[in-house]
């Protein structure tokens, strides 16, 4: 396994470069998915079968976080929201249901899995689904820490949207501010009292991105949710597929100020960390006023507005214009660590 | 809802004015545009935090070409040496609870780094700063917890605030404090050192206060300008370097009066060199550096993670250098004099996942934004192909 090393570390599941090295290395052997399949060699946010005139799309995510609840959410809204968001992101924004592993460890309190069964049950209902099946183990004291979801999402999708259909001229939308979720779980581990301001976007986006399809048809094409890594990781990701480039303006960036002031206490620039709540949307210049419109009607698109456009130079790369210069954007490699100099 | 605060579109603030910011450069262009021989302006940066901000804001995309900016030996991370990092795997893999600043974790030691040793099951922990290795000491009290402090005299000041104020017996330091004074005469007298002017960090300065530089100035005949982290501090800082380059002028001029004075904090100061000596050490890449390193004073052994447990890092295996480190060119490349080109390390063996050097270390680094763009990047954008 050349360049991934011999051991696993955890910058292998921070959705960087090493994730994806790693993926590709363990199932490089897999067979291309053929046409009426988008599988694991597309490496998009789910996979999608082609059933009759429409596809079957599903995705399944395991969820981790420390402290297990934090300002805005908790692992249980987190578990939905993320399957939810990832069916939304290939165009399914009706999830027939969910199924819910749980591992949970040996002494976990009762109250802690009953306050996460509500927020589970609260953010199925917000995003009109259900679980359907699931599974619980409970592992020895230390063997795992707290409490590990898995949840596997379906929904059927009229048209499929995928994270490669960028192209030079098309602009680039975010759904609302960037940062929220990543620098509130940061701040919340690092002892950084910064006030209730700072709080995670966690929400389910499948009716937010119903709105905007409906008005942009086939002008949107491609969608992200940035997730780990950010908003970076997820344009690297979509201009490398379109072999593209993607410009930003730091000015338009949407960022609180609470944001703000946590990601310069900390040094962690907000387009690296995670976001569980925004979408990022790929849209034709002439539909990006209808799909604006749309997204500005939803309580979630409130602030949705356009950050950047594509260019055919540099390809694959994502390059922010600061409005003093200009800079490369490079999507994280690794756990985002707070820098000392 | 979570949409009911005001949200700021880019910056607002005074010092992140593009207008201002544009005048500057353009003030920086007259004052090196009629350079004799047309040989740039060459300046030097000592500070991680000024290469950080002119990442950030992308300045160097726009900084006309009569003007180079150095990076010199000012990131504590990638001047931090190998077998300094040694200590702290070594401490780490013999069981001990270790935390650290998080870009320490992934500097590589002569063989490993505390992240490695953290994937194989060392206790290694993230702080962000000496206050919260200090609390994760107070829980738990029975153990002994190593903070593996580096930085400048910036950082070098909390560490030592924190050890004045009795901490329990079980919190302990392992220094790798750097100072940055002497290594600014490193650079000066390198022997084909092109640099002419200086930017110093205004945290630092801070501390330190401006004065600390004017036996410097005199001695070289350089000129010394204290800057901020601010776009329009860093531009006003180098266009200050380029008005006193220009004239010919050598003096300390504070570009960063609304933190920095003559004397500094003469407080932080004495705790600094109540707790700390300065002692000679290697700085990783560039030279032996007197004064350059500081460490624990004997009265506070106890506290002192290299006294504590000689006995461990005695029988530790021997620090080994990367191989070929003699041949690395770091010195010259944050001279100014080579360029990572000219180092035949470059691209292999010395790479972000294994430097030899400290240009490679830091994402910051000369030779680190070399490996990844393949050069500077010029960053023209075509909007559609051509």
């Amino acid at each position: 396994m050349s360049g991934v090393g011999d051991k696993i570390a955890l910058r292998h599941g921070a959705g960087g470069p090493a994730m994806r090295q790693l993926v590709e290395t363990l199932f490089a052997g897999a067979a291309p998915a053929g046409p009426d399949v988008v599988g694991l060699d597309a490496l998009d946010d789910g996979a999608a079968l082609r059933v009759g005139d429409r596809w079957l799309v599903f995705t399944t995510d395991s969820h981790v976080v420390t402290p297990p609840f934090f300002a805005g959410g908790d692992i249980g809204r987190l578990a939905i929201c993320g399957t939810v968001n990832d069916l939304a992101m290939m165009g399914a924004v009706v999830p027939l249901g969910l199924s819910l592993a749980m591992v949970l460890e040996e002494g976990f309190a009762l109250a802690d899995l009953e306050r996460i069964r509500d927020s589970i049950t609260a953010a199925c209902r917000e995003a009109g689904t259900r679980i359907l099946t699931g599974d619980t183990k409970v592992m020895g004291r230390g063997e795992i820490d707290g409490v590990v979801l898995n949840t596997t999402g379906l929904g059927f999708a009229d048209r499929l949207v995928r994270d490669d259909g960028l192209r030079a001229g098309d602009v680039i939308l975010v759904t609302g501010t960037i940062g929220d979720h990543g620098l509130a779980v940061l701040a919340q581990r690092h002892g950084l009292d910064v006030g209730a301001a700072l709080r995670s976007d966690v929400s389910p986006l499948n009716g937010l991105v119903a709105a905007a399809l409906a008005a942009g048809g086939a002008g949107i094409v491609a969608m992200k949710d940035p997730t780990r890594g950010g908003v970076a990781s997820a344009l690297t990701e979509m201009a490398h597929k379109a072999g593209v480039g993607v410009v930003l303006e730091e000015a338009a960036l949407p960022v609180r100020p609470a944001v703000r002031a946590a990601s310069e206490l900390l040094g962690i620039d907000p387009l690296l960390v995670a976001n569980e709540g925004k979408a990022l949307l790929g849209v034709r210049a002439v539909d990006e006023k209808a799909v604006l419109e749309a997204l500005h009607t939803h309580p979630l698109g409130r602030d949705a507005c356009r950050i950047g456009r594509c260019v055919a130079e540099p390809a694959r790369r994502v390059v922010l214009d600061t409005g003093f210069g200009r800079r490369l954007v490079l999507e994280p490699d690794g756990e985002l660590l707070p820098r000392i100099c | 809802m979570l949409t009911e605060l005001p949200t700021t579109r880019g910056a607002s603030l005074q010092f992140r004015d593009p207008a201002r910011a544009r005048a500057l450069l353009a003030a920086i262009e007259r004052l090196t545009a009629d350079r004799a021989g047309g040989a740039p302006l060459s300046i030097m940066h000592v500070c991680g935090s000024h290469e950080q901000a002119i990442a950030r804001f992308g300045l160097r995309a726009v900084l006309p070409p009569t003007l180079q900016v150095i990076m010199g030996p000012g990131c504590p991370v990638c001047v931090t040496d190998a077998p300094e990092v040694d200590e702290a795997v070594a401490l780490a893999e013999a069981g001990l609870r270790v935390a650290s600043y998080g870009d320490m974790l992934r500097v590589p030691g002569s063989g490993r780094s505390l992240d490695d040793a953290r994937a194989d099951g060392a206790r290694v922990e993230v702080v962000y700063g000496v206050a919260e290795a200090l609390t994760a000491a107070q829980a738990a009290p029975d153990e002994p917890l190593v903070f593996f402090a580096s930085g400048f005299e910036t950082t070098a000041v909390a560490t030592a605030a924190v050890l004045l104020r009795k901490p329990p017996p079980n919190f302990l330091v392992l220094s790798a404090h750097k100072y940055i004074p002497p290594v600014m005469e490193i650079v000066a007298e390198m022997p084909h050192t092109r640099v002419e002017g200086f930017l110093a960090a205004g945290h630092a300065a801070a501390i330190t206060g401006y004065g600390v530089f004017e036996p410097f100035v005199a001695r070289h005949r350089i000129p010394v300008v204290v800057g901020g982290f601010e776009p329009l501090d860093l531009l006003a800082g180098f266009a200050k370097l380029a008005e006193l380059a220009r004239d010919g002028e050598a003096r300390v001029v504070n570009a960063f009066p609304r933190l920095v004075s003559r004397d500094g904090n003469r407080r932080a100061q004495q705790q600094l060199w109540r707790v700390f000596e300065p002692v000679g050490g290697q700085w990783r890449g560039i030279a032996r550096v007197p004064n350059g390193n500081l460490r624990l004073r004997p009265e506070f052994a106890g506290h002192d993670a290299r006294r504590r447990f000689a006995a461990l890092l005695a029988a530790a295996p021997p620090a080994r250098l990367a191989p070929r480190s003699d041949e690395c060119r770091c010195g010259d490349i944050l001279s100014g004099s080579a360029s990572p080109r000219d180092c035949a390390l470059f691209g292999a063996p010395c790479t972000p996942a294994q430097p030899v050097g400290a240009c490679m270390v830091s994402s910051e680094g000369t030779c680190r934004i070399w490996h990844e763009y393949g050069g500077i990047p010029r960053l023209e954008i075509h909007e559609a192909p051509s």
